[in-house]
Parts: C-alpha cells; structure tokens; sequence
C-alpha cells in the first residue's frame, strides 16, 4: 500500500474533500442555487439565456401517461440520451446511438428494447436518480455528434471536458474519455480515464485512470500525450460564463465538443470532485488562492478566460 | 469572511465541552454518581426492635429515631409490625416512629430498619431555637458540694469545652473528692453531669450511641453528654471526656426527651442489631437523587419503561460520533449517512455475532428478492413498498427458523429497523446495476465496519453508563462533532488515494 505524507500533499496544494467542503463549497456556494445545477432542465434554460449553447431538448417526460408519446416521439430517431433532469455523477443517463429494427442499440453495444426504456423512464420519474429520491422529470436530448478528432481517443462514449470555475474564473481542466470498463460513461471512478488539460493552450498534460498515471488509452491504444482541443479559449470563456447564469462561486462544468455545433453545456455540477487534481499532477489550492487574493476581479468572462490562460498556464 | 466567524464558534464549542464536563464533575461530587460502573459503598442496616407484653389495651408505642446523625445519612427507613399502624413523626423534640394498634395482648415485636451511609460533610444542622440551661435547684448538703466542684472546675477552664472536660476528671473514681462522692451514685453520674453543666450555665443534654459492628445483634445504646458551645452541639464520652463522635459510632438519640414510650405494655425495651452492607454506588445516588432535588437532572424519576428507552437512544449520538468520525477523518465510505448507527443500534439489541449474521442473511436473501421485482418493471414506490413486506417475511421467516433450531436470537432480528433495510436493499441493488459489485463491497463493508466500530464503543458497558447517568456529557460529545465539522485536513483514505502524486512533488 502506498502513502504520501500530508506535508507533501500540502506542498502540492492538493484540494481535499473536507477542505473542498467547508471552504470552497460551503463557502461560495448559495445554496439557493443548488436546485438550477441539480436539474438539467433549468441548467438547460438558463444558460441559454447567457448565450451558452446546450443539446437540442427533444421531448420533455413529467408524467407518467406521457411515456406512451415517447415511443412515438423516438420512432424515428437514429440517436437520443435520456437523463434525469435532477440525477447527479452521470446516474440514470441512457445513450442511445442507432438503431436495430425494433431494438435500440446502447452506447455501449447493448441492445435494448422498448419497454426496457420506458422502464427507465418511469424510474427516473419515480425518483431512483434524484438526490433524495423526489419526483422527477425526464429529458431527452439529441444525441451528440462527438467531434472526430476526440472522438477517436474515447472508446464508445462521447469524450467531454471537465472545468473547474471558480468564482468566474476556469481554474483546472481535464478532458474525460470514457472505456470499457467505465461502460461508455465518462466518470472516473467507474474506470473513465481523466487526462490533464492545460488551461493556458487546451493541450494534455498526464492521464489517470483509477488514480494510477498511464500514457496510453487502455481500449484505443491511442497515445494521450498530444492531444489539443480545438477552440480551446472559446470554451473557457463559455465555461467562465456559466458563473453569471448560475452564480455559483465554486463548480464544474461539463462540455463537449459536438461536430455540427461546437462546444456544448452538458451539465453543471456544485461539488466538482478531486480527481482532476491527479490528471492534471497538480493542487488547485495554489490557483484557488491566486483568486481569492486578487484585489480587483475582472468582470467580463473573457478577460476572466484571458487572465486564466496566462496565469495558470503550465509552461 | 469566516475567520472573523469562526472565533465565536470555537469559543462556544469550548464552553459546550466545559459545561458538559462541569455538569458531570458537579453532579458526580453532589449526588455522587460514579464514574465507573460497579463501584460498591459501604451501607449500614441498622435494625431497631422493641419489645413489649401488650395489656390489652389500645397501644402507642413512640420510639426515637435518628435525624441527621453526624457522619452519617439516611438513605431508607422502613417499619415492620404486623397489624400496626404506623408513621413517622416529626415534632420540635426529633423525629419519633409511632405504631399503634386498638387492642394488644401478649409479647409484642415492632421492628424499625433504617439504611445509613458514612458521608464526609457533616455540616451542623441549623438551630431553630438556641438552646439555654435549666434552671436546676439543689438541695442541701448537695447544693454546695455542687457548688464547690463547680468552682473547682471553673478555675482550671476557660470555655465550655474545657470546662466540661474538666468537670467529666474530677468526677472520675481515682480523682473523686469528699464533695463528689457525696454527689455520686452509679445510675445517676450521667444526669449528674448534665444538671451540674446546666446549673453553670452550659446548655448540655444526654445522646444515645450506638456502636457499629458487622453482623452484631441485640446492641444497647451507649449514653453520651452532649453541651451547647453557643454556636454547635458537641458530643463527649461521658468517662473518658474524649470529644467528638467516634468513628463508626451512629448517634441514634439526640437531645429528645425519651427513647422509647409505649403507652398500653408492659415490660418494654428496644434493642439494635446492625449489618455491613456493600450496595452499588449508582444505586446508592439514585435513591439519594429522589431525595435531594437534584434528581429533576437526571432520568432517575421516569418511568422504568421510559428509562429503557433513552438508555439506548442516549447511545446513539456516540454511533454518530463513531460516524462523523470514520467518515470525516478516516474516510471511510459508507452506504447511507447514518445507517451505519442504525444497524449498531440493532447490534446493541441482537449481541454482534448473531445480529451480523441476521443482518446479512436479511440483506442477501433482500437483494435476491429485489433482482425478481427490478424484472417486474415496477414504480418506485410500490417497489421499496413491496421490499419492506418482504423484509418483514424474510425477518419472520429467520426469527421462525432460528426458534426451532433452538436459536433464541432468531426472535431479535426484528429490532433491524425494516424501513432502513429496504432502503439499503434498493440502494444497493440500484448501486450494483450501476457501478458494478465492487462500489456495492466497498460501500457494504465499510458500513458494516463502521457499524461494528459504533456497536463496539455503544456495547462497552462504561459507555451506557457514563451516557445515562450523566447525560450533560452529550454536550461534550456534541462539541467534538461540531469541532470535527471544522475539520479541514487531508482524510486518512487520501493520504493514500493521492499517492501517485508523488510523481509529481
């Protein structure tokens, strides 16, 4: 079993979870906010209204009598994701990406009917995914067409970018890559592999997967070393962004880089997790601080973007 | 903006754990309760029997008992007498048990018990009325004898004490003078003494003692002088003018007229038997506690069944210490916020062994059972409606199988809450579909570990003790969660889940 002493970890300015809790989140978090990033419907709407795109919205399920319009709805769709409007770490996300007759063919490969999915659905409004398990709605969005040139590390799923912003400004960013093991989902504890992004150039720096370095993608083989994403100052500022549609002081934000579209919004998160951290092989503390003492805070997110990219910038 | 903010709270988080443990040292030194269970204190059984021959006539027999006697308190009195009325007086004379009875024939037995412990603080019992010498007149030749004696004594003295010493020597045999022998007889010295202290202006009276002795029956009462120093009654041996009351020496009779009256017999006398007793030190408090009108502190007063109650759940905020502890510090992760207590608090009920195998049997068959209802593409709701019925039959079924094996634990199953076990069926099914069954054995057995950590602290019998009769510690355990609140340090699970950041240092 390996340890590092918390001096070292201190030295790094490692982020963890108590510290993240009681002076980051509880801190600069209203909590009168919670319930716009808790619901991807009403993250939808109101970033809309500041100009940051999302997924086109297809259907809206809030009753159970409206799953029969779904069926129809779907009938002639070739790809479509459902998500709890209020389900959190990704849970209760179904993608589907073609079709096979009457049979609908996960991300993952699998096939499924029909009813599996209306299932699903009516589990979402019951509540399974919710925070506390209250009602909830349901919301079916086009499916997005990954940009080719991500598109290519990631095994099944789509590739997103996970930012860090706080309070306006994009402190730390990864791009996540789904794989077998982590079933086409881009979270890292199911065994997504997290790779370091540079905030100055949007180019990787290391990969984690299950906390460990690694330099290859363990289904694609594809080396993670020189990846560059493409518009990169265009998505910190629409993630910096997110910071006026939300007010919250301390969040994630989650794009991805649809191939017609450009960066998308897929969902806000107010208790970003640590791992970005190891995939970037540095603390946030030191960036967070830099904030927190800046006498005078830009106001718009471009020059909040500009001021992230030189000043925590790697090289 | 919160370090002006946090000074208050690490202040009132500070008077939190004094006040507590303030309490408890209070209470421990005032009503004292024992900080550790079992503790025993001596306790004296003193049992006073008096005997007559009734004449058929309506009986009231008054018999002296002791109030306040220095050195010792009274924990218990009770009276055995057949057929008798009785009650305890109390009147300016002292305190006075009275039997009585309509018609009484033949030998008579009244017994009186009272339960005395030795205490350290004999603080003097406040005077209503101060007390003042009788008059006394005496009768020549023994007027001037008196007289004579009296002077004598006066001059080697200089207060009452001394002068009551010096009194007691001269009246002794080998100092005895022509004056004093003229005073002296046998049966009379003690009242002697006493008329000769009041005639010189010192309030004094007679004391009845009783010497304590293990396991000792049919005890009389050992005659004492007790004199008045203006400020407090001080007791000497009469032979000897030693002062002060001896150890293990129980003054049953203080400044009353009489010790025994028994109006309608013949022939009566009252004799002591006394026996050591050890009886638990908490026993020993509650009984006080009633008494003293500390008790409306503690749960002494409520009704056993009520008692019962809070005796567990005043166990449960130690689990969430346990808890807050393990999650926080350590971090272990665990299914559920507190089920982790729930599960230890039905621990508590079932004993370990038997209550993890229920547990777990109950959890596995659940989960079984859960896979059959996720195919039946059911609401939530009716859902975990169903799984909490199949809850109750998997729990009667065990409880039923167990009791004809001859497994009595079997039947204690049913303290697991059924409710939090549905829960944790359908969230560790849900947890299982989603995230696979490793993040179900991590969560499951960290929750488990954590409840047997919270079972071990809330099982040992020094914790049930300690919570229960000295609740106020709660606020001690209450400022330890509110500072573990504050506590923003790398947890023990991260020192080794950043490890690889060592790459990078």
């Amino acid at each position: 079993m390996e340890w590092i002493s918390p001096r070292r970890l201190k030295r790094l300015g490692m982020l963890n979870m108590n510290r993240r809790n009681v002076d980051y989140i509880a801190r600069y978090n209203e909590r009168s906010s919670y319930p716009l990033v808790d619901n991807k419907l009403k993250t939808k709407l109101v970033v809309a209204e500041y100009g940051v795109k999302t997924p086109r919205l297809l259907q809206i399920v809030r009753e159970q009598h409206e799953i029969s319009h779904f069926r129809e709805m779907a009938e002639d769709l070739e790809g479509f994701a459902i998500k709890p409007a209020k389900g959190s770490g990704g849970k209760g996300i179904t993608v589907i990406t073609g079709r096979d007759g009457d049979e609908y063919i996960k991300a993952s490969g699998a096939r499924v009917d029909a009813p599996y999915l209306e299932r699903h659905l009516t589990n979402i409004l019951a509540g399974l995914y919710s925070l506390a398990g209250t009602p909830d709605v349901a919301i079916v969005e086009n499916l997005v067409q990954s940009d080719p040139d991500l598109a290519r590390y990631s095994h099944q799923g789509v590739p997103d970018i996970r930012i860090v912003v706080f309070q306006g400004y994009p402190v730390m960013a990864m791009l996540r890559l789904a794989t077998t093991a982590s079933d086409g989902k881009a979270n890292l504890h199911q065994g997504a592999v997290g790779v370091g992004l540079d905030i100055g150039t949007g180019r990787s720096l290391n990969a984690v997967q299950f906390n460990r370095p690694i330099t290859l993608h363990p289904d694609t083989g594809l080396a993670l070393e020189n990846i560059e994403i493409a518009a990169w100052d265009e998505m910190l500022e629409m993630a910096s962004r997110c910071y006026e549609a939300t007010g919250l002081g301390y969040m994630g934000v989650d794009l991805v880089v649809d191939a017609n579209e450009g960066p998308l919004l897929l969902e806000l998160n107010a208790r970003p997790g640590l791992a970005i951290q190891m995939a970037n092989g540095c603390g946030l503390l030191p960036r967070l601080r830099a904030i927190e003492n800046l006498k005078r805070p830009h106001f718009s997110p471009g020059e909040r973007a500009q001021f992230a990219m030189d000043t925590f910038a790697s090289r | 903006m919160t370090t002006r903010s946090r000074i208050p709270f690490y202040v009132a988080v500070l008077l939190l754990i004094g006040a507590g443990i303030a309490l408890a040292i209070w209470r421990h030194v005032e009503l004292g309760i024992p900080w550790l269970t079992g503790e025993q204190r001596p306790v004296w059984m003193v049992e006073a029997r008096v005997d007559f021959d009734g004449t058929e006539e309506p009986v009231l027999a008054s018999l002296n008992i002791p109030e306040q006697p220095p050195g010792f308190s009274i924990i218990s009195e009770q009276a055995a007498s057949p057929g008798y009325g009785f009650s305890i007086v109390e009147n300016s004379g002292g305190r006075r048990a009275e039997w009585s009875k309509r018609e009484v024939s033949g030998p008579q037995t009244l017994y009186f018990k009272a339960q005395f412990i030795p205490t350290d603080d004999s603080q003097p019992r406040r005077l209503v009325r101060e007390p003042r010498p009788r008059e006394m007149f005496w009768e020549e030749p023994q007027a001037t004898a008196v007289r004579e004696v009296l002077t004598q004594a006066r001059e080697r003295s200089s207060t009452p004490e001394s002068m009551t010493r010096e009194l007691i020597r001269l009246m002794q045999p080998d100092t005895r003078t022509q004056n004093t022998t003229l005073l002296v007889a046998e049966e009379n010295y003690l009242q002697l003494v006493v008329d000769m202290l009041n005639h010189a202006g010192i309030p004094a009276r007679t004391a009845d003692g009783l010497r304590l002795e293990d396991a000792r029956r049919r005890q009389q009462l050992m005659p004492f002088l007790q004199i008045y120093n203006g400020d407090q009654w001080l007791t000497f041996d009469p032979q000897t003018a030693e002062q002060g009351v001896p150890e293990n020496l129980l003054l049953w009779r203080q400044g009353s007229e009489s010790l025994l009256d028994v109006v309608g017999g013949d022939n009566s006398e009252v004799s002591f038997s006394m026996l050591r007793q050890t009886v638990p030190a908490l026993q020993l408090a509650t009984m006080q506690a009633e008494s003293n009108g500390l008790g409306f502190l503690s749960f002494y007063e409520l009704p056993v069944e009520e008692q019962s109650m809070f005796r567990m759940l005043l166990l449960l905020p130690l689990g969430a210490l346990i808890v807050a502890f393990m999650r926080m510090v350590i971090g272990i992760r665990t299914s559920g916020t507190f089920m982790p207590v729930l599960i230890a608090v039905a621990f508590v009920q079932t004993t370990l062994l038997p209550g993890l195998i229920a547990f777990l049997s109950v959890v596995a068959i659940g989960l079984l059972m859960r896979g059959y209802l996720s195919s039946l593409n059911l609401l939530l709701v009716s859902r975990i409606s169903a799984l909490i019925i199949l809850v109750i039959f998997i729990t009667a079924g065990l409880s039923i199988i167990g009791y004809q094996m001859g497994f009595n634990t079997g039947m204690t199953v049913t303290f697991f809450p059924m409710v939090i076990i549905a829960w944790t069926i359908e969230r560790m099914s849900i947890l299982w579909e989603e995230e696979g069954v490793r993040e179900v054995m991590i969560q499951g057995s960290g929750s488990l570990f954590v409840a047997i950590c919270a079972y071990l602290v809330m099982s040992a019998p020094l914790a049930g003790h300690l919570t229960f009769n000295f609740p106020e510690l709660h606020l001690v355990i209450l400022g330890f969660i509110l500072l573990m609140g504050q506590y923003t340090g790398y947890k023990l699970s991260e020192l080794r889940r950043f490890s690889p950041m060592k790459v990078y240092d």
